[in-house]
């Protein structure tokens, strides 16, 4: 196998690959709705509209030092 | 000392706001001086024949293109996100002394720089190559001013107290990433004296001049990879960094679906690197070099309108803003052209119609759609809404603008269809021949048959430009005379009439 088959499988797989890794992320966001802390992703459209600095943060970042 | 309340600190987004309005005058001014001199060759040399060489087409045309991306819309960028970044981080400025000095040092360094382009272009330096025409010491200014820009994001992430980063946060730090990467690896270049003369016996290389790293057709290839990315990382990316945090919060109004706009910025961020083979269809590049750009470039048509689709959708409901605010007009319209350049774009790239469009007047005539319609629109509107917090008051002039919205809208619509019809009708002549093969029209004779649309352009531009002015001195005055507010307005910005 030359360089330029090789590249060409190797392109054609990576293509494959970034398809299913596309559509699982879709799949992904689109079954759990929530992030890994239990966030609702489209809660987090307020970091924009309540974003006055005495505004409480979406996820503030003091609670990640507590635990 | 008074124990005051932590306040966001503006002062560094001031300073870029105010770059953002000068440089796009110089820019646009230059590029309707350009349009004209295409319509009317004798403008050439409107200060004299002594002066042409600084007046001619060829010296002031990158002078308009790098003005516009690197003056205009970076200052834009760095403003927006010295104002965005600390609003979602919900960090102030104030907070870091160190982000301050950083956040200054970068805007005179860029200044600075900036300034050093202009003179260099002007007399005449350049790399020759598109949109990276910078010779090598500007080039080392600009890097450290990237990376000055660099610390200032990472710095001010880096004591946020919002755990999450706001989708305008990922398109921004996509756009320092991108375009650092691009700007390193096309503007390697050697200083001629290295190359020809570097034990000085020949006397014939130059400090000032270089020749890039690449050579022939991968020099090409690197150029258009940049040069396309340019597009991606400075026209496009940040522009939508804005429009996610400005149109939300001037409308009151949560982005439609946040999941979209994660899976349209991982969309855009694998296809936009792959299209820019598009821009040497037909050349000495492979072809399998040429298929891919085309082909990705089709598919690029899925983020860009999964980004712009969700900013139409978050007006669901709440159209009456789009008729009562010419701000919201603004970001709408800037959204609508940002739909419209990115079906243009992808369709131009298939490559049977490239072979009536490419080095045609169609080209220009898309790429101003979306830097007017889509990239200056969108400035101007999150400058607009900056304004009257940044300045604590009222922006002066609703009806100004308003006019200035229409004025322009209309110089867009000149512009671009002018260009269709230009482009179209030179790609179409430059392909007639008669049935033994020979080229039924010279050169000329698409000059003279395009004479019409290029004033057509020119006056389109110059009506885009008046409205630019109009835009400048609403600002002025809001920043000086528009009244004072006693707090800071949650969505819709207050108006004078």
């Amino acid at each position: 196998m030359d360089v330029n088959t090789f590249a060409a499988y190797g392109y054609f797989f990576l293509i494959i690959f970034l398809v299913v890794g596309s559509y699982s992320y879709i799949y992904h966001l689109y079954k759990n709705r929530k992030d890994s802390s239990g966030v609702d992703y489209e809660h987090y459209s307020d970091m924009a509209l309540k974003d006055d600095i005495g505004d409480a943060p979406v996820k503030p970042i003091s609670d990640e030092k507590k635990k | 000392m008074e124990n005051r309340p932590l306040e966001y600190d503006y002062t560094v987004a001031k300073m870029f706001m105010l770059t953002t309005v000068v440089f796009g005058i110089v820019g646009m001014s230059i590029g309707v001086l350009l349009a004209f001199e295409l319509a009317f060759p004798g403008l050439n040399t409107i200060l004299g024949k002594s002066a042409a060489q600084y007046t001619a087409f060829g010296r002031l045309r990158p002078l308009h293109t790098d003005a516009v991306a690197f003056g205009f819309t970076v200052s834009g960028i760095f403003a927006t996100w010295y104002y965005v970044g600390q609003r979602v981080l919900k960090v102030s400025m104030a907070e870091s002394k160190f982000l301050m000095f950083i956040g200054k040092l970068q805007f005179w360094l860029y200044v600075v720089g900036v300034a050093a382009a202009v003179v260099s272009l002007f007399m005449g330096y350049t790399t020759s190559k598109e949109y990276a025409e910078f010779e090598w010491p500007i080039d080392i200014a600009i890097v450290v001013v990237w990376v000055l820009w660099g610390v200032s994001i990472f710095g001010l992430i880096g004591i946020r107290r919002e755990k999450s980063l706001y989708i305008s946060v990922w398109y921004y730090i996509a756009t320092f990433l991108g375009v650092a990467m691009l700007y390193l690896f096309n503007n390697m270049e050697i200083p001629t004296m290295l190359a020809t003369d570097a034990i000085g016996e020949t006397n014939m290389g130059s400090w000032m001049h270089s020749v890039s790293m690449y050579a022939g057709t991968n020099d090409a290839l690197v150029q258009w990879w940049y040069g396309h990315n340019a597009v991606a990382f400075v026209f496009t990316v940040p522009i939508i960094a804005m429009i996610y945090y400005f149109l939300p919060k001037e409308s009151g109004q949560a982005i439609y679906s946040y999941k979209l706009s994660l899976l349209s910025f991982w969309g855009l961020m694998f296809v936009y690197l792959w299209a820019g083979g598009h821009h040497l269809l037909y050349s000495t590049v492979p072809d399998w070099v040429q298929t891919m750009g085309s082909i990705f470039s089709i598919v690029l048509i899925l983020p860009s309108w999964g980004s712009a689709i969700n900013m139409l959708l978050t007006m669901k409901g709440e159209w009456q803003q789009v008729a009562s605010s010419p701000l919201i007009k603004f970001m709408v319209l800037a959204s609508t052209f940002y739909m419209f350049s990115t079906l243009e774009g992808p369709i131009q790239a298939i490559k049977s119609v490239n072979a009536i469009a490419h080095f045609t007047d169609w080209i220009v005539g898309h790429v101003h759609d979306g830097t007017l319609g889509w990239v200056g629109f969108m400035i101007m509107a999150s400058l607009f809404h900056m304004a009257p917090r940044v300045f604590k008051r009222e922006l002066y002039s609703k009806s100004l603008m308003a006019t200035q919205f229409w004025i322009q809208t209309l110089g867009i619509v000149f512009y671009f269809t002018s260009m269709w019809i230009s482009g179209i009708t030179q790609g179409m002549m430059w392909r007639a021949h008669d049935e033994y093969g020979n080229l039924a029209y010279s050169f000329i004779d698409t000059v003279n048959v395009l004479h019409p649309y290029y004033a057509l352009r020119g006056t389109g531009g110059l009506l885009f430009l008046i409205g630019f002015f109009m835009f400048s001195y609403n600002i002025y005055k809001t920043m000086t005379a528009g009244k004072r507010l006693d707090s800071e307005p949650a969505n819709a910005s207050p108006m004078g009439a």
